[in-house]
C-alpha cells in the first residue's frame, strides 16, 4: 500500500484537470461532488498508508515515482517520503481538506465561479501534498511555491473587487521574500552537501561546521516566516481574509501556514545543531504570538480576530521548535488545525447568516438563532482557550513545559499571550452570541441556521477538538504520549524534558489559573456590564487606537519600502523605459527607413548611370584581386 | 613570318580598346553610339583572345572568336531592332529618356 | 630597320591607328562619322589578326563586321535621320567623370596584368594555326554542337528581330 503513495496526490490533481476543462460544462452537484470525492479518496488512502506505517518496523520508506532531473552533477529524483511525520500531516490535509470542501459545497453554492473555485482548492491540496511528501528540498519548494500561487489565487477569487486582488497581491509578494530565503538555503544545502535528499543531507549534516548550518537553518526560517506569517512577514494574513472563509478555513488556518512548522520539522537536525538558528526562532515565535495576540484585542472583524490569532498561534508553534519540543509543535499543528478550521467555518456560517456581514459590532444575540454554529464555535473557543481537558490544554501546555525549561523569559510572553487568546476569543464569542441583537432589522428576518452540509463539517471538527487532546496525554500523567512517541524516529537528536513532576504540575496548574480568570474576567466585562467595543475610531482612547491600527505595521512597510521602489520605478519608466529603451528600438526603425529612403535614391532607372555603377563594381573586384 | 612581340603588348593594347569602349558607353546619350562601343569593347577582347591562342598555339581561342563574332552579329540585330521600337515610340533615341524603371 | 623587325613596326603602326579610331567613335559629335571610325578600327584589327597569322579570321572579321554589322547601323541611322544637330550630349560633369572612371579602370588593369611574365610569341614557320583547313577540323570536330547551336540562335535572332520590327496591326 505503501507503494500506491502516488496516489495520495494523484486525486486532488485529477479532481483539478477535470474541474479545471470541464466544470464550467458539469453542473454544480457534479463539480463539487467531483472535488469532494478526489479529496476524499486521498484521504482514505492517507489513512491506510497510515496504518501500516505504524504497524511495521521501519519508519521511513522512500518511493520513487520518476527520475527527474538526472544530469551527472546533480541527481534529483521525484521520490516520496514516507514516514511518521508526513503520515500525519497527510491525514490533516486531506481529512480537513475533505470536510472543508464539503462545507464549500454549501457555503460557494451561490457563486457563479463554484467550478473554479473547486478547481483552486484541489490544485492547493495537491500541491500541500507534494510538499510534505517529498523526499527533498526541491519538491518541497515545489509544494511550496505552489500552494503560495493557490492562496494568491484564491485570496483574488471575486477578482472583480480591486482591494481583494491588492490583498492577493500582498499575499504573494510576501510569500515570495520570505521564498528567496529559502531558496538560498537550499541553494547552500547544495553548496555544502552535494545534494538535496533530506537522508543523505540529515546523514551528513554533524559534519558541516556549525556557522554553515546555522545560515542554512536562518534562510530556510525565512521562507517559515514568509510562508507562516511570522514577524515581520505577518501582514499578509489579516488581509487574506478577503477570500471566502472556506479559504481562510483550509489554507490560513489549517494547512498552508503549517507548511513552515513542517518544514523546521523535518530540517530538525539543523535547528539541534545550531543553537544560534533556533534561538532566534524561538524569540521570533514568541515576539509574534504577543504582538499578534495583543492586536486581536480590539479588533471588531470577526475574520480578522481569527487571523491574528492564527498568527499568534503560529508564533506559539515556532517557540516550541525553537526550545527543541518538536513534538509538542506537531500536537499544536494538529489541534490548532481542529479547532481553528472549526473556527473559522463557525464564522463563515455567522457571515453567511448575517447575508455577508462581518463586523461583530453589528451582531449579537445569535446563540437562539444559530444553535448549532454557537455550541460547536463555543467548544472550538474553549479548546483555543487552553480549558482541560480539551485539546488545546495539552498542546499548548506542553510547549508552555517545554520553554519554562529553556527559558523563563520566553515562558511569560507565551503565557501573557496564552492569556489574550483567552481574552479575545471569548470576547468574540460573547459579543457575537449573547446580549441583544445589534443588526440591522433586515439581517434580523435573515438569521437562519446553516445547512446540514455546513453543520456537519463543524460538529465533526468540535468533537475532534474536545477528543483530540487525547492524541498527546502528558507523561507525568502516566499516559502514553502517543504523538511523542510516533515522531521519535523523525527527531534526530532528543532533549528529554528534565522537569520535576512538580514543577510539571505548578505551571500546569498556572495555565488553567490565567485561563480560567481571563474568561471569568471577559464575561464579566462583556456579558455583564455590557461593554461594546467603540462604533468608531475617536471613540478610542489613544493606546487603543494605536492596537486598533495593528500597531501601524503596513504603514510603516508603505512609507520604508513600498514609497521608495515605487519611486525608483518611477525614474526606470520615465528615464530608462522611455528614453533609452524606446529610443533604441525606435531608433532602429528610423535608421532603417533613412538608409532605405537614401538608398532608394540609387534607382535612377538611367541606362547609364546603371552602366556606371557596373563599370565601378567591376574595378573594385578586379582591385580586390589587385591587392591579393 | 615569325611574331616576336611579346603577349603584354596585345594584353595592354586589348586592354586599353576595352577602357575606350567602356567610356564609350558611360559617355555618350545616343543609343545606337553606346551600341557601337559595346562592339568595340567585344572586339577587344577578341583581338586578345586571337593573340593568346597564337602564343598557346591552340585553335580553339580562334574557334571561340568565331562564336563570338556570330553571337555579337545576332545581338546587333536584335538590339537594333529593340531601339527602332523604342524610336517609334518616344521619337527619340535618347537613353536619358528611358527612366521609367525610377524608384 | 632602326632596330625594330618589320613585324614590330607594323605592330607599332596598327595600334597606333586602332586607339586613334577608336578614340574618334567615341568623341565624334556625328554618328555617321563615329560609323565610319569604327569600320576603320576593325580594319586596323583586322591587320592585327594578320599579324597574327589568324587569316580566315581576318578574313570573317571584315565581312561580318565591317560589311554586315556596320551596315546595318547605318541603315538605321540613315533611317532615323540622325546628324549632328539633334545629337543628344551628356553633361560636362557626366562626362568627366565618365572619363575618370575610364582612368581608374585602365589604371586597375594595368596593376592587374603587370604581374603577367614576358611572354614571346613564338610560331614555327609551318604553322598551321589560322589556316582555314586546321580551323575547319576543330570547329567540326570539338566544336560541333555548339556550331549547330549558333545556327539556332542566329535563326532566334531573326525571328525576334521580325517580331520586333513589325508595326503593331490596330
Amino acid at each position: 500500500m505503501i507503494k500506491l503513495i502516488g496516489l495520495v496526490p494523484l486525486f486532488p490533481l485529477i479532481g483539478f484537470l477535470i474541474n479545471g476543462f470541464f466544470g464550467k460544462k458539469m453542473s454544480k452537484g457534479l463539480s463539487g461532488t467531483i472535488a469532494c470525492v478526489s479529496v476524499l479518496a486521498s484521504f482514505i488512502v492517507s489513512v491506510l498508508i497510515f496504518m501500516e506505517v505504524s504497524a511495521s518496523q521501519q519508519k521511513s520508506y522512500v518511493v520513487e515515482i520518476f527520475s527527474w532531473i538526472n544530469s551527472d552533477t546533480l541527481k534529483i529524483p521525484f521520490s516520496f517520503l514516507v514516514d511518521p511525520l508526513s503520515c500525519l500531516f497527510l491525514l490533516n490535509i486531506t481529512g480537513i481538506g475533505f470536510l472543508i470542501h464539503v462545507y464549500s459545497t454549501s457555503y460557494m453554492h451561490d457563486d457563479e465561479g463554484f467550478s473554479r473555485f473547486f478547481t483552486y482548492l484541489n490544485l492547493f491540496v495537491f500541491f500541500m501534498l507534494l510538499l510534505v511528501l517529498g523526499n527533498n528540498y526541491l519538491i518541497m519548494f515545489v509544494g511550496w511555491e505552489g500552494v503560495g500561487l493557490c492562496s494568491y489565487l484564491l485570496i483574488g477569487f471575486w477578482f472583480k473587487n480591486d482591494a481583494y486582488n491588492r490583498a492577493a497581491n500582498k499575499a504573494f509578494v510576501m510569500n515570495r521574500i520570505g521564498d528567496l530565503g529559502f531558496l538560498l538555503g537550499i541553494i547552500l544545502i547544495f553548496i555544502n552537501f552535494g545534494s538535496i535528499s533530506f537522508g543523505e543531507v540529515f546523514n551528513k549534516a554533524s559534519s558541516v561546521p556549525t556557522y554553515t548550518i546555522t545560515t542554512i537553518a536562518l534562510l530556510l526560517f525565512v521562507g517559515a516566516m514568509g510562508k507562516s506569517a511570522q514577524l515581520p512577514l505577518y501582514t499578509w494574513l489579516p488581509d487574506a481574509m478577503a477570500g471566502p472563509t472556506p479559504v481562510s478555513a483550509l489554507i490560513h488556518a489549517a494547512t498552508m501556514v503549517t507548511a513552515g512548522i513542517y518544514m523546521v520539522v523535518r530540517s530538525n537536525i539543523f535547528y539541534s545543531i545550531s543553537e544560534t538558528a533556533s534561538e532566534f526562532v524561538a524569540v521570533v515565535g514568541a515576539i509574534t504570538a504577543l504582538f499578534a495576540a495583543i492586536i486581536g484585542l480590539l479588533q471588531t472583524d470577526i475574520k480578522k480576530v481569527l487571523a491574528y490569532s492564527t498568527v499568534s498561534q503560529l508564533g506559539l508553534m515556532f517557540l516550541a521548535l525553537g526550545v527543541g519540543a518538536y513534538s509538542s509543535a506537531v500536537f499544536h499543528v494538529t489541534t490548532h488545525a481542529f479547532f481553528k478550521a472549526l473556527l473559522f467555518l463557525g464564522a463563515g456560517s455567522v457571515i453567511h447568516a448575517m447575508g455577508g456581514e462581518q463586523d461583530i459590532r453589528k451582531m449579537g444575540g445569535l446563540k437562539k438563532a444559530l444553535p448549532i454554529t454557537f455550541i460547536t464555535m463555543l467548544l472550538g473557543t474553549i479548546a483555543i482557550s487552553g480549558v482541560p481537558p480539551f485539546a488545546g490544554f495539552f498542546s499548548k501546555d506542553e510547549i508552555l513545559a517545554h520553554t519554562y525549561e529553556h527559558s523563563q523569559l520566553l515562558w511569560v510572553v507565551g503565557s501573557i499571550a496564552s492569556l489574550c487568546t483567552a481574552f479575545y476569543m471569548f470576547r468574540l464569542m460573547f459579543l457575537t452570541f449573547w446580549g441583544s441583537f445589534r443588526g440591522t432589522h433586515e439581517q434580523e428576518h435573515h438569521l437562519h441556521e446553516s445547512p446540514k452540509a455546513m453543520t456537519i463539517p463543524l460538529i465533526i471538527l468540535a468533537i475532534l477538538s474536545v477528543f483530540g487532546g487525547l492524541l498527546g496525554l502528558p507523561e507525568f500523567w502516566g499516559a502514553k504520549n502517543w504523538m511523542s512517541e510516533n515522531l521519535d524516529s523523525v527527531i534526530i537528536r532528543k532533549n528529554p524534558s528534565i522537569l520535576s513532576h512538580d514543577t510539571e504540575w505548578t505551571l500546569m496548574a498556572i495555565a488553567v489559573l490565567v485561563a480560567g480568570s481571563t474568561i471569568y474576567f471577559a464575561y464579566q466585562m462583556f456579558i455583564k456590564y455590557k461593554v461594546l467595543p467603540a462604533e468608531k475610531e475617536v471613540d478610542m482612547k489613544p493606546f487603543q487606537r494605536v492596537i486598533y491600527n495593528k500597531f501601524y505595521v503596513d504603514e510603516f512597510y508603505d512609507t520604508i519600502i513600498r514609497k521608495p521602489l515605487d519611486a525608483i520605478s518611477e525614474v526606470f519608466y520615465k528615464f530608462f523605459d522611455k528614453q533609452i529603451f524606446d529610443g533604441i528600438v525606435n531608433g532602429t526603425g528610423d535608421a532603417t527607413k533613412w538608409s532605405a529612403d537614401t538608398l532608394r535614391k540609387l534607382q535612377t532607372g538611367h541606362i547609364g548611370f546603371y552602366i556606371m555603377a557596373m563599370v565601378v563594381g567591376v574595378i573594385t573586384i578586379l582591385f580586390f584581386s589587385l591587392i591579393k | 613570318m615569325i611574331n616576336t612581340i611579346p603577349i603584354n603588348y596585345y594584353i595592354f593594347l586589348s586592354a586599353v580598346l576595352f577602357i575606350i569602349g567602356a567610356v564609350g558607353v558611360m559617355a555618350r546619350r545616343n543609343a545606337i553610339i553606346v551600341f557601337m562601343c559595346i562592339e568595340l569593347m567585344l572586339n577587344a577582347v577578341n583581338l586578345l583572345l586571337v593573340a593568346f591562342s597564337t602564343l598557346h598555339n591552340d585553335p580553339s581561342g580562334q574557334v571561340f572568336v568565331f562564336f563570338i563574332m556570330a553571337v555579337a552579329a545576332a545581338e546587333v540585330a536584335v538590339g537594333l531592332a529593340i531601339l527602332s521600337m523604342v524610336y517609334r515610340n518616344i521619337k527619340s533615341i535618347d537613353i536619358d529618356l528611358l527612366s521609367k524603371l525610377k524608384n | 630597320m632602326l632596330g625594330y623587325s618589320v613585324t614590330q613596326w607594323l605592330f607599332g603602326i596598327l595600334s597606333f591607328l586602332a586607339i586613334m579610331f577608336a578614340l574618334m567613335v567615341v568623341f565624334t559629335r556625328n554618328p555617321v562619322n563615329s560609323v565610319l571610325y569604327l569600320v576603320m578600327t576593325f580594319f586596323c584589327i583586322a591587320g592585327h589578326y594578320l599579324l597574327l597569322n589568324a587569316q580566315f579570321l581576318a578574313v570573317v572579321h571584315i565581312v561580318v563586321y565591317a560589311g554586315a554589322i556596320m551596315v546595318l547601323f547605318l541603315f538605321v541611322i540613315m533611317l532615323m535621320n540622325l546628324n549632328e544637330d539633334t545629337e543628344p550630349q551628356k553633361t560636362i560633369v557626366t562626362k568627366l567623370i565618365a572619363g575618370l572612371i575610364g582612368g581608374i579602370l585602365l589604371a586597375v588593369m594595368v596593376g592587374v596584368l603587370k604581374g603577367a611574365e614576358q611572354m614571346h610569341l613564338s610560331q614555327s614557320g609551318a604553322s598551321q594555326i589560322g589556316m582555314v583547313k586546321t580551323l575547319g577540323v576543330v570547329l567540326f570536330k570539338d566544336f560541333l554542337f555548339p556550331f549547330e547551336i549558333a545556327s539556332v540562335l542566329l535563326l532566334a535572332a531573326m525571328v525576334g528581330a521580325i517580331m520586333l520590327g513589325k508595326k503593331e496591326i490596330k
